[in-house]
C-alpha cells in the first residue's frame, strides 16, 4: 500500500466521501495497515489477525457513528489501539485462563528483511540493525511502543499520532524522543 | 527505492527531535531497515494461506470423556476420604467403648471396696458397743445376786 494516500489531508469533501463510502471499501483499503501495525505492536501473527478482525468488527457497529472528524485511518488506528489495550487489560485480569502466546523473540522477528539489499554483507548488517531496534522496542513501555510504531513504521504525522493516541502533541513528541532514545543507545551498546 | 527517500523526507521533516535523527545516519538507516523489515514481514504474513479449522464431533467428544473422567476422579477422591473418616470414627467409637467400660468396672470394683468396707466399720463399731452399752444390766444382775 502507498504511504502517499493514506497520509492525504482531510478535507471537508473528502471526509463527506469517506462517510458515505462503503464500509467494505475502507476496510479493504485499511486492513493491511492495521494489521500490519497490531503485528509490530505484538510480534504474534494470529493474535494480530484476531485482533484487526475484532477492530474491524468494532468499527462496522460504529460505522454510522464516524463523522470524518478525522481520516478513517486514524479513526481505525485509534480503535485498534484501544481493542489492543482491552486485549492486555483482559489477559492481565484472566490469567488463570489457556491462554496462547505466539509472540517471536526479536532474533526470529528481524529474520525479515526487504530482498533489495545487495550484498550479503549488507543484509547482514541491516539484520542487525533491525535486531537492536526490536530489542530497543521490547523494552519501551506500551505507549512509547505505539507511537513509535506509527511514527517510524506507519509513518504518521505527529498530528495525526496525537488524534489517533488522543495524546497532545507535545506528549507524543516527548514519547517520541523518549523511544529514539532507547534505540541510539541500543545501537550505540552494539558498537 | 524512491518511496524510502520520500520516507526518510518525511522524518526529516518532523521537527527538531526528526532532525536530530537526520544527523545520526546509522539510526537513520536502522529505523527505515525496521520499517522495511516490518512491512516484508506484514506483507508475508497477511498473504500467507491460512487453514480454517471445523469445529469436529470429536472435540466434544474428548470434552465429554475429560468432564466424566474428571467426575470419577473426584468422587474416587471423595470416596476415599469418607471412607478413611468413617475408618478413624470406628477406631474412635471402639476406643472409648473400651474406655467405658474399664471406667465403669473400676467404679464397681471401688463400690464393692467401699461397701466392704462400710460393713467392717460397722461390724467392729457394733462389737465394741453392746459390752458397754450391758454393762448396767450386768451390775444390776451382780446386784441381786449379792442381796
Amino acid at each position: 500500500m502507498a504511504a502517499g494516500t493514506i497520509l492525504e489531508p482531510m478535507t471537508a469533501a473528502r471526509a463527506e466521501t469517506i462517510a458515505a463510502a462503503d464500509f467494505s471499501h475502507v476496510a479493504a483499503s485499511y486492513r493491511p495497515q492495521i494489521y500490519r501495525f497490531l503485528l509490530s505492536s505484538t510480534r504474534d501473527v494470529d493474535l494480530a489477525e484476531t485482533l484487526t478482525q475484532e477492530c474491524f468488527l468494532k468499527a462496522h457497529r460504529n460505522w454510522a457513528g464516524f463523522r470524518g472528524e478525522s481520516s478513517a485511518l486514524t479513526w481505525l488506528m485509534r480503535i485498534a489501539i484501544n481493542v489492543q489495550k482491552d486485549h492486555w487489560r483482559n489477559r492481565r485480569m484472566q490469567f488463570w485462563r489457556q491462554t496462547r502466546v505466539n509472540a517471536v523473540d526479536a532474533d526470529e522477528a528481524s529474520e525479515w528483511l526487504p530482498s533489495h539489499e545487495s550484498s550479503p554483507e549488507q543484509q547482514l548488517l541491516a539484520r542487525e540493525q533491525v535486531k537492536h531496534v526490536w530489542k530497543a522496542v521490547e523494552r519501551l513501555s506500551g505507549r512509547q511502543r505505539t507511537v513509535f510504531m506509527l511514527r517510524y513504521v506507519e509513518e504518521m504525522e505527529i498530528a495525526e499520532i496525537a488524534r489517533a493516541t488522543g495524546l497532545s502533541d507535545g506528549t507524543v513528541k516527548a514519547h517520541l524522543s523518549r523511544a529514539v532514545g532507547r534505540v541510539r543507545t541500543e545501537l550505540g551498546g552494539k558498537k | 527505492m524512491s518511496a524510502e527517500k520520500d520516507g526518510m523526507k518525511k522524518m526529516g521533516q518532523a521537527g527538531s527531535m526528526d532532525s536530530e535523527t537526520a544527523h545520526d545516519a546509522e539510526l537513520g538507516a536502522a529505523l527505515r531497515h525496521f520499517r522495511l523489515s516490518v512491512h516484508a514481514w506484514s506483507d508475508a504474513a497477511y498473504s500467507r494461506p491460512r487453514a480454517a479449522a471445523l469445529p469436529t464431533r470429536s472435540a466434544v467428544w474428548r470434552k465429554a470423556v475429560s468432564l466424566a473422567l474428571g467426575c470419577v476422579l473426584v468422587l474416587g477422591v471423595a470416596s476415599e476420604g469418607v471412607y478413611q473418616h468413617e475408618q478413624h470414627m470406628a477406631q474412635e467409637r471402639e476406643v472409648k467403648l473400651a474406655r467405658q467400660i474399664e471406667m465403669q468396672r473400676q467404679a464397681e470394683a471401688q463400690k464393692v471396696a467401699e461397701e466392704d468396707a462400710l460393713l467392717a466399720h460397722v461390724d467392729s463399731d457394733v462389737s465394741r458397743e453392746v459390752p458397754a452399752a450391758l454393762d448396767p444390766l450386768a451390775s444390776l444382775v451382780e446386784g441381786d445376786g449379792s442381796k
